[in-house]
This record gives structure tokens, sequence and C-alpha cells, in this order.
């Protein structure tokens, strides 16, 4: 019961980051935001496998942190070489 | 008495969540907003997958909970420096009433 509560905080937290990401003024603004997002998103993951007793929802949340971390690197990476502007 | 310590752990990440998207919605700029993804990330969600994981005992899910909060605890810091680096190279402002800025210096020099 308490989980399905800390469920509606987490998804709460999130819809209030995706606000952020589309405001956003800059693209680190985004990626700051969509880093947050995806963090959320894999606790929300844990705790839907932990309620429906479906272990491979784990496998898929560890799977999505690491390629949410490639991409925040890929990103910066990309966003280093340029000017705000453009 | 094991649970209550679980509960504590679950309701301090739920409240740590929602206080870091509120910072993460209210700060002025980039760097300001960057503390609030911290908190987001190990106030928050490092916090609940602890809590699920002394919830369920012994278990898969305690042993891949914790395997994904260490894994953000390592990857987090890495990904924030990554970005507020991208973003001072790309030319973002610092918020204006900010004191210090010891990179812009550094690359004055």
């Amino acid at each position: 019961m308490i989980l399905v509560g800390i469920l509606i905080l987490l998804i709460g937290a999130s819809l209030l980051c995706s606000v952020r990401a589309v405001l956003g003024p800059t693209a680190p603004d985004r990626v700051v935001a969509f880093d947050a997002l995806t963090s959320l998103m894999v606790t929300v993951l844990v705790i839907l496998g932990v309620l429906y007793e479906a272990s491979f929802f784990l496998d898929v949340a560890l799977v999505y942190a690491m390629l949410a971390f490639l991409g925040t690197l890929a990103i910066a990476k990309y966003l280093e070489g340029r000017r705000v502007g453009d | 008495m094991i649970e209550y310590i679980a509960y504590l752990f679950l309701c301090v990440g739920g409240a740590c969540a929602l206080i870091g998207a509120m910072g993460l919605l209210r700060f002025p700029d980039v760097y300001n907003r960057l503390h609030a993804n911290t908190v987001i990330v190990v106030g928050g969600v490092i916090m609940t997958l602890f809590g699920v994981s002394i919830l369920y005992g012994l278990s898969m899910y305690s042993l891949k909970a914790l395997l994904i909060a260490l894994f953000l605890f390592i990857t987090n810091p890495v990904g924030a420096h990554a970005i507020a680096r991208a973003a001072h190279k790309s030319g973002v402002k610092l918020w204006p009433r900010s004191v210090v800025d010891k990179l812009e210096e550094e690359e004055k020099r």
C-alpha cells in the first residue's frame, strides 16, 4: 500500500521534471531535466516490478539506467563544441 | 521493526524526489538545477531503492535494486560534471547574482 503512495509521489515529481524539460531555455537545461526524469522512471520501474512480482522489470530498469547514462555523456560531448545560439 | 525502517526510507525518498522536482522547476540557471538533479537522484531514487531492498529482505529483487542504486550512485556525478562542463563551454550564462566562477578565471589566465 505504501509502495502505491510512493509511486504516485514519484510520478508527480516526474511530471514537474517534464514541465522543466519542455520549458527549459537552453539545451543543457533539457538534458538535466531528462537525466532526472530517467532516474525517476528507473525507480518507478523497480517499484512496478516489486508490485507485480515480475523480476524482469528490474533488468529493464538496469539497462535503462545504463543507456540513459551513455545518452547523457553523448549529448554533453556533442554540446561541448558549439556556442549557445546555434 | 524492520518494516518501519523501510517505510522511513521510502517516505524520505518520495519527499526528496518531490522537493528536488520543485527545485528543478524553480531554480534560476543550469548550474543551480544540477543541484536539484542531485537531490532527486541521491535523496529520492537511491533512498527509495534502499527502502525497497530493506522491505524485501535477501532476495533477487533487493540484490538487483541495490545494484541499480550502486550504479546510479557512481554514474550521476559523472553525468552532472559532464553536463556542467559542456554548458560552461557552450557559453551558458550564470545567474546574474552568483558570486564566483572559478573556471572562467582559470581560463582567462
